[in-house]
């Protein structure tokens, strides 16, 4: 019913507008103008929409940062993330600025130079000068940028120092779920194949690599102390996926058939965070960003930021892969290998 | 004459022509109905995002099973999503506009009779139109049409346990794209050919317009990208169909490990953008050349920097093609290519601002005449400030990691490409109606349509950068499963509402449109008082455009208000006076 009705005001909104323009058509013809001509008098009303549309889009702006503002990303979570956040506010600051300068400079030029039969436009072709000036100066400005982006984008995809303390995860997604593994105490990952997926190894975690044997397997929700880097690596076992980790800054596909990585140090605990943000149920999360499927915008994990202390209570409560299985710790390395084989 | 041959004529000049006129009707028309089934699926889609979950009529009734009990499946909202991509991107921006303007343009501003071969440029629209037909007819078939999105990444794509659109639905896009490749390479070659062969006596390169420049960028452009698209459809089908392992993988899906060894969906990427980024100024190219032409004509003076703005186009075309590692910095690529695509990526803002600064100049001491073209043109240059700005955080890799796929990302190619092309498109057929139809597209109605589309488009793509930086990912099918982003509810219908206004504002146009093309107001032979080749032609259409000889071009094109000449234009057809100089010629 709605529609019908809706579809009869659309026809009758078509016939309205061909009306109209007969309209229009009619009294150009009876005011002795061309119906398609710009009068001077129109012309200069559409010069004066040009501030007024100018201002109403810059209050559109403004009340938009003032309503929407409080609700963006909360400061990083994450180490790399200060550096991060500089580099946004700098860029962004630059960008606004060039935004209202060149803007207000198109409609106020716009309005400026309407149509007058009494005037004539300046003829003035070109300025060897002038375009030396604005490909200098973004070229300055540039040079700047891409110097402090390459320099935050170095430091933040500097893997993990392997001799220093960090924590190795693995975040593992399918459709549409995610699940991280734990590398243990011997802080190895155990090799693992889509290969060897069968029965409650949803992982295709391989059981005979002695590393597999610690690591621990959690779903819906997984831990990572504050102030120790942690290391995740990436796998997917149908199509892309990207683990999307917006709090930390952090953010790397998940490809099938090839591993990636992505490090950051979390720095604020979720504790921390909910007082910050003043709300008591703040969760960092873990997002798909890649378009996965039908249940793409529904595959996520949370991520609880704490104390080294909990994080260790908390590891521990977890169940190992193969709890019976030989710790590669407490054997020497050639043990390792031999169990390997 | 007999009947036969009267009906045949009539099959000849209207149906499978080789006249450029008539062909340039043809892709517009085609275009602008691709466009309009484009935006309609944005607004099905629109609804759900802003009243997610909820029943509409209007779903019962245009998207059958697509929509159970009126509320739109999460795998046909993704379905809808990758339609309108590709039809927007390819169909109306890429053949809609190109195939429009190109062939009214080339041959009519640079002397030509006609296109260097008729017969190839019919072909190519009818490719495109048969690629269009195959494209529309994918929506109807089982499984639903691709819903992979409109880069269609494997495996996603390849899959069709992975989403039911990726069966036959999936099939048909490869086809129809197929198709359109060929098409487009037949435009493109057909365009540079005759660009570069037929220009008439006096038309130097450095007294084309800039319109022809632009195009002659985009069908290079064209030339060199397509095919690697074509060949990263190939091997998509082959995996498809073939069981070959070229992008899969390791790959364990609906309980069974698939056969697929040593294959990486990177490489598809890779391909895909190796396309997908020159691929942006296919669309942007004419628009800003159809635009730097309107700027210049309805300002009644000369484009400020013509050798800047054809030097400008050029960098942007060379380096568009370096930079498609951008749309792949989290992908796992190596941190030093992602170094490198950021270094070529964000030199692209040098030209662009020069472009932008240019305009300006060209606006500043101008006497500016507001016809529903020039107010396009102004809207597209504010949107090509807007969009291309935030390009500066997407195309920086470190920055980029937090934002990518994200609202943010949505928001700036739609401001950037999307509204500027569609802009310059409507642009061009306010400017150019008087030479397709014959006929004046009403002002009155131009005015209101500019209006309302330029606000509420803003009005739709603005407040996404703010999703964006919140971090809320695009293609998602509703944002209420995650409390993170509830306080933007008001935020996505009020983009819906903008959506549906700015939809409802191009019936303004369509209307409009279609009144002109048959009762409008006759036109005169040159009522823009423009300077290029175009307005020596007689309104009505006659085959090989000029009555008599080509004329002669003595000077540039863009001798508007010269000093001491007794009008505010000298057309390109008039002689130097004795102490004239060319600004084209040297």
């Amino acid at each position: 019913m709605g529609v019908t009705l809706t579809f009869i005001a659309i026809v009758l909104g078509i016939v309205a507008v061909v009306y109209l323009l007969r309209v229009f058509e009619l009294s150009a013809i009876a005011q002795g103008k061309k119906p398609w001509e710009v009068t001077e008098e129109e012309g200069k009303n559409q010069a004066r929409l040009m501030p007024v549309f100018m201002i109403a889009f810059y209050a559109f702006f403004i009340w938009q940062i003032v309503h929407w503002g409080p609700y963006l990303l909360p400061e990083s979570a994450s180490k790399h993330g200060e550096d991060y956040d500089t580099l946004m506010t700098i860029t962004m600051g630059l960008i606004i600025f060039v935004f209202f300068v060149t803007q207000t400079l198109l409609f106020y030029f716009a309005y400026k130079y309407a149509y007058s039969k009494n005037r004539r436009a300046t003829y003035y072709a070109h300025n060897n000068k002038l375009e030396l000036l604005w490909t200098g100066v973004p070229s300055l400005v540039l040079t700047i940028l891409i110097l402090f982006g390459l320099n935050t984008w170095n430091e933040i995809m500097q893997p993990v120092n392997e001799e220093e303390e960090h924590v190795l995860i693995e975040l593992y997604a399918k459709q549409f779920d995610w699940t991280a593994r734990y590398a243990g105490k011997d802080n190895k990952l155990g090799r693992a194949s889509v290969k060897n997926i069968a029965g409650t190894n949803a992982l295709g975690v391989d059981s005979t690599d002695i590393h597999a044997n610690d690591d621990k397997i959690v779903k819906g929700e997984f831990h990572i102390p504050v102030g120790v880097p942690v290391q995740f690596v990436m796998r997917s076992q149908d199509v892309l996926h990207s683990a999307y980790m917006p709090h930390f800054r952090a953010q790397m596909n998940c490809v099938p058939g090839a591993k990636t990585q992505f490090n950051f140090t979390p720095t604020i605990t979720t504790e921390e965070m909910r007082q910050k943000t003043g709300n008591p149920d703040f969760n960092y999360i873990l997002l798909c960003n890649k378009i996965c499927g039908a249940a793409h915008y529904n595959m996520q994990m949370d991520i609880i930021v704490e104390s080294k202390e909990d994080y260790e209570k908390w590891l521990a409560e977890q169940k190992e892969f193969n709890p019976n299985g030989k710790n590669a710790n407490n054997i020497n390395e050639k043990e390792i290998k031999l169990a390997q084989r | 004459m007999t009947a036969h041959s009267h009906k045949k004529d009539w099959l000849f000049t209207y149906v499978f022509s080789t006249d450029h006129k008539m062909i340039s009707k043809q892709f517009l028309f085609t275009g602008f109905i691709m466009g309009f089934i484009g935006m309609l699926m944005s607004t099905f889609f629109r609804l759900q995002l802003g009243w997610p979950g909820e029943s509409f009529e209007v779903f019962k009734m245009f998207l059958g099973d697509w929509a159970t009990e009126g509320v739109l499946n999460p795998d046909k909202y993704l379905a809808l999503v990758t339609m309108h991509g590709t039809i927007m991107v390819f169909f109306l921006l890429t053949g809609g506009l190109s195939g429009t303007f190109s062939n009214l343009l080339i041959p009519l501003q640079i002397g030509a009779r006609d296109m260097a071969s008729g017969f190839i440029n019919m072909l190519s629209y009818w490719l495109f139109f048969l690629s269009s037909v195959v494209m529309l007819v994918s929506l109807f078939v089982e499984g639903g049409s691709a819903s992979a999105g409109w880069t269609i990444y494997p495996p996603l794509s390849a899959l069709p346990q992975a989403i039911p659109g990726s069966g036959l639905g999936m099939t048909l896009w490869l086809i129809s794209m197929t198709i359109f490749i060929a098409s487009s390479l037949l435009g493109s070659l057909n365009y540079i050919v005759t660009i570069l062969n037929l220009r008439t006596k006096g038309m130097k390169m450095t007294r084309m317009p800039l319109t022809i420049w632009a195009f002659l960028f985009t069908a290079i452009l064209g030339v060199l990208s397509f095919p690697v698209l074509l060949s990263a459809a190939l091997l998509l089908v082959f995996d498809r169909s073939f069981g070959t392992s070229f992008y899969l993988s390791d790959i364990f899906m609906g309980g069974e490990l698939l056969p697929y060894e040593g294959g990486s969906p990177i490489l598809f990427e890779h391909l895909f953008w190796f396309l997908g980024h020159p691929e942006v100024y296919i669309v942007l190219l004419p628009a800003l050349g159809i635009t730097s032409e309107i700027v210049s004509t309805m300002s009644r003076k000369p484009i400020f920097g013509y050798r800047a703005m054809v030097g400008s186009m050029m960098a942007i075309g060379f380096l568009s093609m370096i930079v498609w590692g951008h749309h792949m910095f989290v992908t796992g690529m190596n941190p030093f290519l992602g170094a490198v695509f950021t270094f070529t990526t964000l030199l692209i803002a040098i030209p662009s601002a020069v472009k932008v600064f240019n305009y300006l100049t060209t606006l500043w001491k101008g006497n500016i005449k507001f016809t529903p073209a020039m107010l396009f043109s102004i809207g597209l240059v504010s949107t090509f400030i807007s969009g291309g700005l935030t390009g500066l955080i997407l195309g920086d890799s470190a920055l980029d990691i937090n934002v990518h796929d994200t609202y943010f990302v949505v928001g700036h190619f739609h401001i950037v490409m999307g509204l500027s092309a569609v802009f310059g498109m409507f642009a061009g057929v306010y400017h150019w109606a008087p030479k397709m139809f014959g006929r004046m597209m009403n002002n009155q109605l131009g005015v209101a349509h500019f209006w309302l589309t330029f606000a509420s488009a803003y009005g739709v793509f603005f407040p996404m950068h703010f999703l964006g930086l919140a971090g809320v990912p695009r293609r998602y099918y509703t944002n209420s499963n995650f409390p993170l982003f509830d306080n933007f509810v008001d935020l996505n219908e009020l983009v819906s509402i903008f959506a549906i206004i700015a939809a409802f504002a191009q019936l303004l146009f369509i209307v409009n449109l279609i009144y002109t093309a048959f009762r409008g107001p006759k036109a005169t032979r040159n009522p823009w008082h423009g300077n290029t080749l175009e307005w020596t032609t007689p309104v009505e259409h006659i085959h090989g455009n000029w009555p008599g000889e080509i004329p002669e071009v003595h000077r540039w094109a863009y001798d508007y208000s010269k000093p001491g000449a007794e009008n505010d234009y000298i057309p390109q057809t008039v002689p130097l006076g004795p102490d004239e100089e060319d600004e084209g010629g040297h």
